[in-house]
């Protein structure tokens, strides 16, 4: 029996998210057609809208369906960045970095994880307004950053402030402090190829695909209706923190004393968990538990399939660490006995790159 | 048994892994990533894999078997490009694809086979690996034109007594495409790889000026009875034995010259005719013995560079100095840098790298 713990490269897919996906494509028509037929799409579309923005805290006429979480923040960044500089957290996602490009400055984080408020204020007070680009929750820690005192901070300085809120959605409650905030489809358990970008009341952006004007002008293209009701669905789905934490937490004491936890003294997600194996190649350890049938990762899910050394884990002054650390996020679904079964296949791959070694 | 297959999305470690499968082995697939596809073939900003990577991928999905892609593009930098860049302003040719195997494929795909598990790791080498009273024997393949035994001299006898080369006993690779295209697998028609993988464009000598700028400076051409003939635009574009790229210096009235020596330190060619080139004794270092190490003189053939044929020799093994002597029955070109391997027959008694006699 295979064990899937890597919910945060995706989780798998809930009941109710097929229902509404098939449903939606059992029904077709496009929102933007006048016609009877195109209504009832455009129906669908906003109470997913209406869903979407009441579930994560905005307006529904604030809320941008995109085709994912990438372009959702590549929206933020290329709309809001524009005229301003860009400073992004060193742990953000590729997503994110590539969006920023190279003229960003990046914001360092502490040894924990989280963002270096005092550093971001420094980099603030000199110079012109910015764009802060600063998760919710990083992906492969799951450490949550400050988001409340890093918008303050810029607030006292003009700046504005997008959160990467892709893992932190359906996990924890978002902060509401803000300016833009964007989430994927396929990380609330709902299909891949829908996503959003969320915006506090009042503020505006320039498309990034103008097309046909829809999205009242945000973004061009027929909304990818099934995946965006798929979405809304998803994102109604019951919380899991209480009982994935608690697995969290029975991993973590199950691995105490052998292995280090990445960001062990900062607020996490409650269902990821950062395990660095002193000594062992990330790609080892995610090649030996693949074998043994349990699916984890190591670093953001790359298209190439290669397992490199993680920035994250180097950002937070892990050094040779670094290149040690497998994440293991627990899905939605997981069985009760994960943590139980994921720490007998850790143990018996510990013993045996142990006595490699030696 | 669970065996490693190292993949390299080409035709031959393709149909190894095919093979092995089809034999009923567990078969995990692991390919490489030595260097940047997009740096290498000049696109910016692509991190992912190129096409072999894809055919490898491709591959594995055919055969069901896991596969894994190990980003060794620091490794292989530092352990074979830098390494290749840092001979050349030594003055030698070198060769990459030894280190590569020695480094790269074999002690790491070694260490990451036992790790996973695994008893045994498999390549698309052309070698036979035959089971002898001392451990694993290292023999030239049976199609002496795809002999890679030369490239394989470095192997430790603990790697070898690891390692399987399953085509070594193929008649030809009209053979092993063959097979290729019986297990179904889309690369059976692919194009042999060529030349040095991380020099897409075979513009070596701007790979070796980025690592080592020393190499690509220029200096003076001289005969070996002192007269300068002229100027070249860097070492590292200079072998022993090479005739083209001279200029003016290729020829002394009527006579042809050729590159007699490489001088790092003076940053010079020195040439001559073919005829002073030979060399009656060659020194060997970084010997790896895959057989008994020899105490006394022992008559022997020797490859001096890929493409030849084993010529009879002499050999002398100075274990205390570490340095092998080998007197080639026909005084012979030696490239510094280029591999010395030594055959009984059909197999690898040793081999080590050619190294400059100390003037």
């Amino acid at each position: 029996m295979t064990l899937y713990l890597d919910a945060n490269a995706t989780e798998p897919l809930r009941p109710t998210a097929r229902t509404a996906v098939l449903a939606a494509l059992d029904a077709g028509g496009n929102p933007s057609a006048i016609h009877s037929t195109g209504r009832a799409a455009r129906r669908r579309l906003e109470e997913a809208r209406e869903a979407v923005a009441a579930r994560f805290g905005a307006r529904p006429g604030d809320v941008v369906f995109t085709a994912g979480g990438t372009e959702a923040n590549a929206l933020a960044v290329h709309g809001l960045g524009r005229g301003r500089r860009v400073l992004a957290g060193a742990t953000e996602h590729p997503a994110v970095l590539a969006a920023a490009g190279t003229g960003a400055e990046v914001v360092p984080v502490l040894g924990d994880g989280r963002a270096d408020l005092a550093a971001l204020e420094r980099m603030l007070a000199g110079g012109p307004p910015a764009l802060v680009c600063l998760m919710a929750a990083n992906n492969e820690t799951g450490v949550i950053h400050p988001i409340a005192e890093a918008a303050s901070l810029c607030r006292a300085y003009g700046a504005l402030l997008h959160m990467d809120a892709v893992q932190a959605a359906g996990r924890i409650a978002l902060p509401e402090e803000a300016d833009s905030w964007a989430i994927s489809g396929h990380k609330l358990g709902g299909p891949p190829g829908a996503g959003a970008l969320l915006l506090r009341a009042g503020l505006n952006l320039p498309a990034l695909i103008a097309g046909g004007g829809q999205e009242r002008g945000r973004r061009g293209g027929t909304e990818p209706l099934p995946a965006i009701a798929g979405m809304a669905a998803a994102a109604a789905g019951p919380g899991e923190a209480a009982r994935l934490a608690a697995m969290r937490d029975r991993i973590e004491a199950g691995a105490a004393g052998l292995a280090v936890i990445a960001g062990a003294g900062a607020p996490r997600l409650p269902n990821t968990s950062c395990i660095i194996l002193p000594g062992v190649a990330s790609e080892t350890q995610v090649i030996a538990l693949d074998l043994a049938g349990v699916r984890v990762s190591a670093g953001a899910a790359c298209s190439s399939g290669k397992v490199a050394r993680s920035p994250v884990l180097g950002a937070m002054g892990l050094g040779a660490l670094a290149g040690c650390g497998i994440r293991v996020s627990l899905p939605w679904n997981a069985p009760e006995d994960a943590a139980e079964r994921f720490l007998e296949a850790w143990s018996a791959m510990r013993v045996r790159l142990s006595k490699s070694a030696a | 048994m669970r065996i490693l297959v190292a993949m390299s999305g080409g035709v031959d470690s393709s149909v190894v892994a095919g093979l092995l499968k089809a034999e009923g082995h567990e078969v995990i697939g692991a390919t490489l990533q030595l260097y940047d596809h997009g740096a290498a073939t000049s696109r910016k900003g692509a991190c992912c894999a190129g096409q072999d990577i894809h055919d490898a991928r491709r591959v594995a999905d055919t055969l069901d078997i896991p596969h894994y892609v190990l980003d060794r593009e620091n490794r292989f930098r530092d352990a074979v490009v830098r390494d290749f860049a840092d001979s050349y302003a030594r003055g030698e040719t070198p060769i990459p694809c030894v280190r590569c195997n020695q480094t790269v494929k074999f002690e790491d795909l070694v260490g990451l086979a036992r790790d996973l598990g695994a008893e045994a790791l498999a390549t698309g080498h052309y070698a036979r690996r035959i089971e002898g009273a001392a451990g694993a024997e290292l023999h030239r393949a049976a199609d002496p034109a795809r002999d890679q035994s030369y490239f394989l001299f470095a192997t430790t006898q603990a790697q070898l007594d690891f390692c399987r080369f399953p085509l070594g006993g193929m008649p030809d690779k009209a053979a092993v495409r063959a097979e290729a295209a019986r297990l179904g697998l889309a690369v059976a028609e692919k194009p042999d790889s060529q030349d040095i993988c991380f020099v897409p464009e075979g513009r070596y000598s701007e790979v070796v000026a980025k690592f080592r700028p020393d190499a690509a400076e220029e200096g003076e051409i001289v005969h070996l009875d002192g007269r300068v003939l002229g100027r070249h635009a860097g070492i590292a574009r200079y072998t022993v034995g090479q005739g083209r790229g001279l200029g003016q210096a290729s020829r002394d009235g009527e006579q042809p010259l050729y590159v007699a020596a490489v001088e790092p330190g003076r940053r010079r060619v020195v040439v001559g005719p073919r005829a002073a080139l030979p060399q009656a004794e060659v020194a060997v270092a970084e010997v790896n013995w895959l057989s008994a190490p020899p105490e006394g003189p022992i008559a022997c053939q020797v490859k001096l560079r890929a493409r030849e044929v084993p010529q009879p020799a002499l050999a002398r093994w100075d274990a205390a100095a570490g340095v092998l002597r080998v007197t080639p029955d026909v005084p012979a070109i030696a490239a510094p840098g280029q591999a010395c391997v030594l055959y009984d027959g059909e197999r690898v008694l040793g081999g080590g790298f050619i190294r400059r006699e100390a003037a």
